[in-house]
């Protein structure tokens, strides 16, 4: 008996605390409504699996223990019975069909993305996501934040390691965001936990899902699809703020778009200096280039090319801005010309011409890539 | 004891199973014909509507993707259209060669939500063809559909999506 | 020739001319007990090097942070360690078992189709040494998972995939020869009065694991030329951009993935039924409900495909369907459960090493099976997909159970094979080390998964530092509890304690009327069934 209640006591009391208390163990119940209900399914199930679990083993080893052969257990001669076959079917089915109604439900209320008051397409690419607000001419890309010197255990890791970004998607709280997702190059898979919310972003076709979030706070997520080298080093930060902070935050973000490009402007007159361009140069490089091409410039041989003493590097300017602005098709190197302002691409094109003792001595002016951008819409 | 007969019987179906893997293909193809679904709508030009269902407004938007940094820049001139199921629309779309080579472009498109994809009708689109792209041309397509009058009443909006190719260096393959 | 009362002399007669020594005796046999054999040590020997490869994983997952291998690597580690598993341990361990005892079980002299036989067995070493191969190649192995998803194994990958491509072809032609020769055997070469419902349970399910074989390795193979032409010749399976679509990829692989795992367990499900009535001393109850059970399975396990990719974005009708279709595979394999519990009820049941290993796949393979009911739940799925809940939950039914199955397998047919008993004290800590190691490894997984860690990953967020490291030590441990089974097999092969034809006191069946070591050519003459 003692044994019994032992075990009803771990099930009633300890359990249960384990379950809500620690997210260490469990899922989290979310910020949605639609979290809360996948929360409520998932307990659910996993109850009617650990009932059946100790009734079943509870038999067993009732079994192993009075029926040993050491203890003298003489073994009986029935070997079968329909109406226990029948039974033990049945029981199950039943239990089965039970779980299946409240499960049918929350799918179809998750799958159910019409009547958006706002939509976000979330783009996937080799090794960041991109946003856009539609119709509201915001985008921008978000990549992972966290520094490589963190990564390479040479400085001690944040907090929020492998789970910030540079700039996170910002959200508005108790609207119903629905979100287009596909993919610039493999499958992806956009997934923030506490919103129950993971779609897989497949390229040359649009997935769609929803949310609506029921608390301001910072969400953060990872890709959960194999997208090569660095699936685990692109995560996902959504940032949820109040319909009114949303809004002072979307007009600023537009604005700030229109800044940039004032600023940008202004840049083609400007000759910065070689220090500054390789200060920044240095910092791009290593939020955007360093994961493939190393730190040390050297590349991964026979997969990612070594830039230092590269002949593209150290060869023709034109060229090398030419890579980075077009990328090189059919390699893993993409154009980074929507992802770097004139200013960062002049600053690391730079730092890769004279780091690692690459030494050219050249210092890329931003009017210079303006100038390379300007040629292909003017070609004719 | 022959075990020819039973041994030819196994091979065939093993054989026959490696043909069904590549039937699978066409098979889900029709499958997604008939149902619509995965946002595959049809690339084929769709028969005129006759009817206009006057009394619900259905919500078109249009999204585009250059895809793997094709140097194509596509915008639709209107992000997004209100029509009526059966009212035939017109959007125009402009695509631009942004690069130094002469390109022709591949335009994809998928539907959201996927089951509404059976409900478009493309009259005419920029998506039916491979369209050749000189550099740094800067051309105007027109989109002509409508909505099917059966489109399920509980959809109240369509987002259209294009993935846009560069198909150049495909063509010159297969040419060679 | 002689009947089974003077099959001692003839054996003695065969012994003078035994087969040839040396290298070309094992090239060239034809003998099911050689390739048995020649299949249980490949798999062995592949079981170490894909276990090795996973000390590699929990090496650089012991801790957050890169600090042994590059991302790329880790990616090649975590496919390889996936293909080798699966292709070259677990399945041609229990090919091995088939080849071993099918014959002696329905009183066949040999397979129906011996030099093909042959042939199933040689072109495997040859297979892997090639994925193996391209591991050192520059650009290194297969990196994109054991379920290789276009667009990242055909745009995105480099050229050592044809060489992966083409050692899957091989081993794909091995299981299917090999699943057809099982077919030919049990449908064509049963002695006379060994009726269907008089067959072994190992037998029916092994005769239903073949016809899943014939039915979707092909698949496998069309699955994987696909890649290959998208890869080199211009086709658009899996390309938008040619008509294509990645997730008609994902439908063709699965539809082949599956069954496949199924595949996996019900030869151990066999096993397991063999292995639990002789210790209970006591007839498998429901003898009948298990061959229907298992055919259910077989067939079900057709039509759920789908749960593995719940995430693409398919249609709601299309979610739910799977999910009920997946729910409902969870009926005839509970019904398995309970009828292998209900034999043990009310039996007279002895703890030899066997029955430990089958009643620790009856525990934990039913853990396996409920975190599998948890993620046919489609809503749910939406949190599991992708974490380490579905790698616990894999691994579960995988290694607690597919491969505990053949060590249980291994230590009952052992003594039969070599004619000795292996060192009982040196397993029974094979058998306890393994289980609470197995246990350490990869019970913690579903709490990681459940806080929200991907898998695939070779660096993690903080929150789940603690238990991956918890992880590791158990990975390390269950590693090398296993080099105990190594030890156990070689001195048992070497000499031992010998023993009777019939081993264990409560075991049934024809390959217990033959002597240990079962001599090299058995049931020359078929024996009478009763």
């Amino acid at each position: 008996m003692g044994k019994l209640s032992c075990t009803l006591w771990l099930i009633l009391c300890v359990f249960p605390q384990l379950a809500l208390a620690n997210s260490q163990f469990n899922m989290r119940k979310g910020v949605t409504d639609i979290s809360e209900n996948v929360y409520e399914l998932h307990m659910t199930i996993f109850f009617i699996c650990c009932v059946i679990g100790i009734i079943v083993f509870a038999i067993m080893l009732w079994a192993l223990i009075h029926h040993r052969k050491s203890k003298g257990a003489v073994p009986a001669q029935f070997h079968e019975s329909t109406k226990v076959e029948i039974l033990w079917t049945a029981i199950p089915f039943v239990i089965l069909i039970a779980m299946a109604v409240p499960a049918t439900k929350t799918l179809i209320a998750m799958e159910d993305a019409s009547k958006a008051d706002l939509t976000i397409k979330v783009t996937g690419s080799q090794w960041k996501w991109h946003y856009e607000y539609m119709g509201e001419d915001v985008e921008f890309y978000s990549m992972l934040a966290t520094p490589q010197d963190e990564i390479t255990n040479l400085a001690d890791k944040n907090p929020n390691y492998l789970l910030e970004v540079d700039k996170p998607l910002v959200l508005p709280i108790n609207q119903k965001i629905r979100f287009l997702m596909t993919s610039d190059d493999v499958i992806h898979s956009w997934w923030v936990p506490d919103f129950a919310v993971k779609k897989d972003a497949n390229p040359g076709f649009i997935n769609e899902t929803w949310t609506n979030i029921n608390e301001e706070g910072i969400y953060r997520g990872q890709c959960a699809e194999l997208c090569g080298k660095d699936h685990g080093f692109m995560p996902v930060v959504v940032e949820a703020k109040s319909e009114a902070d949303f809004k002072v935050w979307l007009a600023d973000a537009k604005q700030a778009k229109q800044q940039a490009a004032l600023a940008d402007a202004a840049l083609l007159d400007q000759t910065l200096p070689k220090e500054e361009l390789m200060e920044l140069g240095a910092q791009v490089y290593m939020a955007s280039c360093a994961a493939c091409h190393q730190p040390t410039g050297l590349g991964l041989p026979g997969v990612f090319p070594a830039l230092k003493g590269s002949p593209i590097v150290l060869g023709d300017i034109k060229g090398h801005i030419d890579i980075l602005i077009h990328g090189s098709p059919g390699t893993a190197m993409q154009s980074f010309a929507k992802q770097l302002s004139i200013k960062q691409l002049a600053a690391v094109i730079t730092y890769k011409r004279n780091a690692w003792g690459n030494d050219t001595g050249d210092v890329i002016q931003p009017s210079e890539i303006q100038a390379a951008l300007d040629a292909d819409v003017e070609a004719n | 004891m022959t075990h020819a007969p039973l041994l030819k019987r196994l091979i065939i179906i093993s054989i026959g199973m490696f043909a069904f893997a590549f039937a699978l293909v066409p098979l889900y193809d029709v499958f997604c014909d008939l149902t619509g679904l995965n946002g595959k709508p049809s690339l084929e030009q769709a028969q005129q509507s006759s009817v206009i269902e006057q009394t619900r407004d259905v919500s078109v938007s249009f999204t585009t993707h250059a895809q793997s940094g094709a140097p194509f820049e596509v915008k639709s001139k209107e992000y997004s259209v209100v029509v009526k199921p059966g009212e035939m629309r017109e959007v125009v779309f402009s695509a631009k060669n942004s690069s130094e080579l002469d390109k022709v472009m591949q335009a994809v498109p998928s539907v959201s939500p996927g089951k509404a994809a059976k409900y478009l009708h493309k009259m005419a689109c920029f998506c039916f063809d491979q369209q050749p792209l000189k550099a740094g041309e800067e051309l105007e397509f027109k989109l002509l559909f409508y909505v099917d009058t059966t489109l399920p009443s509980d959809v109240e909006e369509l987002t259209l999506s294009y993935t846009v190719f560069d198909i150049s260096e495909q063509l010159v393959a297969s040419n060679n | 020739m002689s009947s089974i009362a003077e099959q001692p002399n003839a054996n003695e007669a065969h012994h003078a001319h035994h087969p040839a020594k040396g290298f070309k005796r094992w090239l060239y046999t034809t003998n099911h007990k050689d390739i048995g054999s020649l299949y249980l040590i490949f798999s062995l020997t592949m079981f170490l090097i894909g276990g090795a490869m996973a000390m590699v994983i929990r090496a650089e997952l012991f801790q957050p942070g890169l600090q042994l291998v590059d991302p790329h690597f880790f990616n090649q580690m975590t496919t390889v360690h996936g293909l080798i598993m699966v292709f070259g341990a677990v399945m041609p361990a229990f090919t091995g078992l088939a080849n071993w005892m099918i014959p002696l079980m329905i009183g066949a002299p040999d397979m129906a189709l011996p030099r093909m036989n042959n042939w199933s067995f040689w072109i495997l070493p040859f297979a892997f040494l090639i994925l193996l191969a391209s591991l050192f190649m520059p650009g290194g192995g297969p990196a994109f998972g054991w379920t290789f998803y276009a667009p990242l194994s055909t745009t995105y990958s480099n050229d050592n995939t044809a060489l992966f491509v083409f050692a899957v072809h091989i081993m794909g032609i091995s299981s299917i020869m090999g699943a057809i020769n099982v077919v030919v055997t049990i449908v064509n070469l049963r002695a006379p009065g060994m009726t269907w419902m008089k067959l072994p349970l190992f037998v029916w399910t092994w005769l239903i694991t073949a016809f899943l074989l014939i039915a979707v390795m092909p698949v496998l193979a069309g699955a994987v030329t696909m890649v290959l032409t998208d890869k080199y010749f211009a086709t658009s399976f899996f390309d938008a951009a040619g008509g294509g679509d990645p997730v008609m990829f994902q439908h063709i692989f699965w539809f082949f993935g599956h069954p496949e795992v199924y595949i996996m367990i019900l030869p151990a499900f066999g096993i397991i039924s063999t292995i639990v009535p002789t210790f209970s001393r006591k007839k498998l109850f429901g003898y009948a409900s298990m061959v229907y059970a298992t055919s259910s399975i077989a067939l079900l396990s057709f039509v759920v495909w789908a749960h593995h990719m719940f995430t693409t974005g398919m249609p709601v009708a299309a979610e739910l369907f799977f999910m009920y279709s997946t729910m409902l595979i969870s009926v005839p394999t509970g019904v398995k459960v309970f009828n292998w519990v209900a034999t043990m009820w009310r039996g007279s049941i002895s703890f030899e090493v066997p029955m430990m290993f089958s009643i620790a796949f009856i525990v934990l393979f039913t853990l396996g099976g409920f975190s599998g009911l948890m993620l046919a739940i489609t809503p749910a799925d939406f949190q599991y997909h992708d974490t380490y809940f579905v790698v616990a939950h894999f691994h579960y039914v995988l290694v607690t159970g597919a491969v505990f199955s053949i060590m249980a397998g291994a230590y009952y047919w052992l003594p039969k094979w070599t004619g000795n008993m292996f060192n009982i004290t040196l397993a029974k800590w094979h058998f306890w080390l393994s289980l609470v190691s197995v246990n350490v490894l990869f019970f913690p997984m579903h709490f990681v998964g459940l806080a929200g860690m991907p898998r695939r990953i070779p660096d993690y967020a903080l929150q789940f530092a603690d238990f991956n490291a918890i992880i590791s030590i158990g990975g390390f441990a269950f590693g090398l509890s296993q080099l105990l089974f190594v030890v156990v097999v070689f001195k048992c092969a070497r000499g031992g304690e010998k023993v009777p034809a019939k081993v264990w006191d409560g075991a049934e069946g024809l390959e217990w009327e033959v002597e240990s070591p079962a001599p090299y050519h058995t049931f020359s003459t078929p024996p009478e069934i009763k």
